[in-house]
């Protein structure tokens, strides 16, 4: 029995041994039964700014701290758009706005990872392995996730867009990596005589190479196959032919499709870049907020291509740490802590926000400059994908292993 | 399951040679001359070919690493150094700005304009380039801009990435292009961000290529001064919280008399430069030592770019009072008019000090007072900086992992760092001792290491002898690989590890690279070599009676391809 099949049967073990009544997901998790709620996490690289996604529109502070690169207030042209009064979102995010009006995204607010880094890499590696500040653990939390999850033997139960396998989905569950292109066409591989020779020699060869070229070619069967659906053609056709290569907004919509398409989809990871905005951030208009737009429109569109599939999938955002409260010298932010967590979908108490704000005064902020961190980002994920994908404690234990889930900062968020 | 293996690899190899390494291990003194001249050239060239072998069993392991080290006596050939005169190579960073920075092509476009009667006003500077498109006119003047934008980024990309590639490919002084790649991954910039378009080929060949080899405080050094890096990493902005608005030279140059309002620390360059470039994350410093070490930065950035604008302006009027007839290809040209000389700092790497920026307070970096004196502080951490015990570790073990294995030996890696400490960072001395280590002749390390994207693209156009014409179908499949050359976005640079890079998408996209480049499908880049048995002697290790078998099953027209793509030639 290889490690795989070991944690799959650990799996299905606990679930029959679990405590009735203790939580809410444990009753769920059994009426799911096949049907385990689906997960898309979106990774914002770079350490997106979540003081102008959620910029505290009612605290004077906030003002005197970003002259230059505040959001205005919800009353100006260009403010923000009005979430509590306290709060508003950065205009930017307008494709995003109509989710939280129907309760169905909310933020976590101060949160993130405990350990202090400031380093990207370094915060983005503990992020995505689960365990900060431990460099030892070799797997992603999403990959340990998945050899949780029922097992549905697809080459595409998990998708991760991009030429390069995340640390976050690193492990020994198959991923399948989709470039995405500019147009799908026929590569030499496709044709039978070509795959046939390859085959010849990687298969049965009992080693990585043979296991990763017979996923690489189960994958792109998959792939092309789900391309084909009328509906994926359809939505070629409407882009002209090509799919934008560089826009999130156009793999937002091939991945809603691929998802919906494909039920044996379980996880899907993306991860964008451009938001270390050291240098001229800009406003409600300008850099970042160009950036937030192609976020906002991404998602909007996604869930738009998930469809009735969106019911069943939950949407979370992260990304390594947030940005200096105070603007530097030159209209941008520096290295912070704590940050936001976006969290989207039907078991979603959205419409309104969580964790615990401090304000922005000097003695509340962390080493007097950053946002604290006082929500765990394992908190949140762990009750929240634990509820979905019905997950005991015990299997949360192994996605998240050494973190003890304790704060009441979420309590009510899922439903 | 080890019941059915074992017995099944001992019956193949009564019957042939063709196992690979890993299969039946052997001990280090065991190894035969042939096998150990395989390793070398494995892991010191980006691919070795049939002709590497017969040339270093001629004049003999060590004296092949001296002269690897040592590579100025290794002839290049005319048509690689002609390669490397390209502008894009060669011209400083003012230069460089001054005929293909933005005003420069936005001048060029109204010139023609104006030759053409589009518009009637005679010359003038145009402040930014998104002027709001009101009309037509307008509007074509724009798409007319874009597209010399384009065309310039293209020469530069175009010429610095073929000048890469070709010498990657043919140079016979193979350490010194492993090593250039290794350094500018180490110190990386992108060219996709802003000037660093235009100044990415200048930065390779000024900051890193001299010193791959040399001392690694030149290396540093020259990185620091490079305005490609100062850019990349915001430096350029970094300036004191109270610093006037810039000195003389840069105010009475500024094109609008705007107030300059970007004064403040900026941390970015002087974290990557602690973290990444010299004493590793776990180096021991803190925020504070990062925030001191940007104060220390303050001031260091390129001229003023309103001074570059400024002359710019003023040698166009010139040039346009020579030669009125000036054509639209004029930016192409502009160079020879423009002597870039005046401009103040550093003219080969294009760096500028500017005292009005710098925070003059003292500073403490690591527990050491830096008494503020200006531009000397600078070179007083950098050479603090390069000769801590931290950035000897870190160093050593990024070269460790590059040429040894992923996860190398602590044992090799405090060697090394030793070595490093005794030579003063002397890089060719640091990788001799790195040649000669136990650890880098360990059979269990010995074709342990699997090729990047770039490693699998050179090895394979060397393996066939592949002189390239056009350099486009290599930077796609670069591109599609996840690896796209000068553009990874990150000031850490890509990772070069099996796992990294093997993953189910990127080896099939290889084989579909191998199978349409073996075809000939792919313009100005045509296999030269295709003799079987010659191409053979590049995998990096004995053929396997399992591809053996496949590939003679396979039709004749397939069988190229299928080397290229065979598991033998993934690692290394």
């Amino acid at each position: 029995m290889n490690r795989r099949e070991f944690l799959k049967t650990a799996a299905l073990a606990s679930c029959s041994l679990m405590v009735p009544g203790m939580e809410a997901w444990a009753l769920e998790s059994k009426t799911v039964g096949k049907n385990t709620g689906k997960l898309v996490v979106v990774f914002l690289r770079g350490a997106i700014d979540g003081l102008s996604v959620l910029p505290p529109v009612g605290d004077s502070r906030y003002y005197s701290l970003r002259p230059r690169i505040a959001i205005p207030s919800s009353q100006s042209e260009n403010g923000a758009l009005y979430l509590d009064g306290h709060f508003g979102l950065h205009p930017a995010l307008a494709p995003i706005l109509p989710l939280w009006k129907n309760k169905k995204l909310s933020f976590v607010l101060n949160s993130g990872s405990p350990n202090p880094t400031r380093s990207h890499f370094d915060a983005q590696d503990y992020m995505e392995s689960g365990v900060p500040g431990s460099k030892s653990i070799s797997t992603g939390w999403l990959n340990r996730l998945l050899a949780q999850l029922p097992s549905n033997d697809s080459p595409v139960r998990a998708i991760n867009i991009g030429a390069t396998t995340p640390r976050i989905l690193s492990g020994p569950v198959a991923v399948a990596t989709y470039a995405p292109t500019a147009k799908r066409r026929m590569t030499p591989l496709d044709q039978p005589n070509i795959s046939a020779a390859f085959s010849e020699m990687y298969s049965g060869r009992n080693d990585v190479f043979s296991k990763t070229f017979e996923q690489g070619m189960a994958a792109r069967g998959e792939f092309n196959e789900a391309f084909e659906k009328s509906a994926m053609q359809e939505m070629v056709a409407a882009d002209g032919g090509a799919l934008p290569a560089n826009k999130f907004s156009g793999f937002g919509r091939q991945l809603g499709r691929l998802i919906k398409e494909e039920p044996k989809v379980q996880v899907a990871f993306l991860a964008l870049g451009g938001f270390d905005t050291h240098v001229n951030q800009g406003a409600s208009q300008g850099q970042l907020a160009n950036q937030l737009n192609t976020v906002g429109r991404g998602l909007q569109e996604l869930i738009a291509a998930l469809d009735d599939t969106f019911n069943n999938t939950m949407v979370v955002v992260i990304s390594e740490f947030g940005r200096t409260v105070k603007e530097n010298g030159n209209g941008g932010t520096d290295h912070g802590h704590g940050n936001l967590i976006w969290l989207m979908g039907n078991r979603v108490n959205g419409g309104k926000l969580y964790g615990n704000w401090s304000g922005l005064d000097q003695n509340s902020l962390f080493e007097g400059r950053d946002l604290p961190v006082m929500t765990d980002f394992r908190n949140v994920l762990a009750s929240g994908i634990g509820n979905h994908m019905g997950l005991s404690s015990k299997q949360r234990e192994i996605v998240f292993p050494g973190y003890m889930p304790g704060d009441k900062t979420v309590a009510g968020i899922f439903a | 399951m080890q019941n059915k293996v074992v017995p099944a690899l001992l019956a193949l190899s009564l019957l042939t040679s063709g196992l690979n390494v890993n299969a039946l291990p052997q001990k280090a003194e065991t190894q035969s001359e042939n096998d150990k001249i395989q390793h070398l050239l494995n892991r010191i060239t980006f691919g070795k070919t049939y002709s590497d072998i017969g040339l270093v069993s001629k004049m003999g392991i060590e004296n092949y690493i001296k002269s690897q080290l040592h590579p100025q006596g290794i002839a290049v050939s005319e048509d690689l150094e002609e390669l490397s005169k390209a502008e894009a190579l060669q011209a400083s960073p003012a230069q460089l700005f001054i005929k293909y920075g933005r005003p420069a092509i936005k001048a060029a476009v109204q010139n023609q304009e104006q030759l053409e009667g589009k518009i009637q006003k005679p010359f003038e500077l145009v402040k930014g380039a998104n002027a709001s498109d009101k009309d037509n006119s307008k509007t074509e003047s724009k798409k007319q801009f874009n597209k010399m934008v384009r065309e310039a980024n293209q020469i530069i990309y175009g010429d610095t990435a073929l000048n890469r590639i070709a010498r990657a490919v043919e140079s016979p002084r193979q350490l010194e292009e492993v090593m250039t790649d290794f350094w500018f991954n180490h110190f990386n910039i992108s060219s996709d961000k802003g000037l660093d378009k235009i100044w990415v080929g200048a930065y390779e060949e000024k900051a890193i290529r001299p010193y791959v080899l040399g001392r690694f405080r030149d290396l540093l050094g020259a990185t620091a001064h490079h305005a490609a890096m100062l850019f990349y990493l915001d430096n350029w902005q970094n300036s004191a919280p109270k610093a006037s608005d810039g000195d003389d030279f840069a105010q009475n140059l500024q094109p609008n008399k705007k107030k300059n309002n970007n004064k403040g620390i900026n941390e970015n360059y002087a974290r990557e430069l602690m973290e990444l470039h010299t004493l590793g994350v776990d180096g021991g410093y803190t925020q504070k030592d990062v925030t001191e070490l940007a104060r220390v930065l303050t001031g260091l950035g390129t001229p003023n770019r309103g001074a570059m604008i400024g002359k710019l302006n003023r040698q166009f009027k010139n040039a346009r009072a020579q030669n009125p007839m000036m054509n639209n290809r004029f930016v192409r040209n502009y160079g020879q008019f423009v002597s870039a000389d005046q401009l103040p700092g550093n003219k080969l790497l294009g760096s500028y000090f500017d005292p009005a920026r710098h925070d003059f307070g003292d500073k403490v970096i690591l527990g050491t007072k830096f008494k503020g004196e200006g531009e000397k502080e600078i070179e007083q951490v950098l050479d603090l900086l390069a000769k801590h015990p931290s950035t000897a570790k870190h160093i050593s073990y990024q070269l460790a992992q590059y040429f040894v294995c992923d996860k190398p030996p602590a044992s090799l890696v405090e060697n090394l760092s030793q070595v490093y400490l005794k030579s003063d960072g002397d890089i060719a001395t640091v990788l001799g001792a790195l040649f000669h280590s136990n650890e880098f002749w360990d059979v269990k390390n010995q074709n342990a290491k699997f090729k990047s994207p770039y490693r699998f693209l050179i090895s394979t156009l060397r393996a066939t002898d592949t002189r390239i014409e056009d350099v486009k179908p290599a930077v796609n499949y670069l591109r599609q690989a996840g690896m796209p050359l000068y553009q990874c976005l990150t000031p850490d640079g890509y990772k070069n590890t099996q796992e990294a890079w093997l993953n189910p998408d990127n080896l099939v996209n290889r084989l579909n690279f191998a199978t349409a480049f073996s075809a000939g499908r792919l313009r100005g880049m045509q296999p030269q070599t295709t003799r079987l048995d010659l191409v053979a002697q590049s995998l990096p290790s004995k053929m396997s009676e399992k591809t053996n078998s496949a590939i003679k099953k396979a039709p004749k027209a397939m069988q190229l391809a299928l080397i290229l793509g065979s598991p033998e030639f993934m690692k290394y």
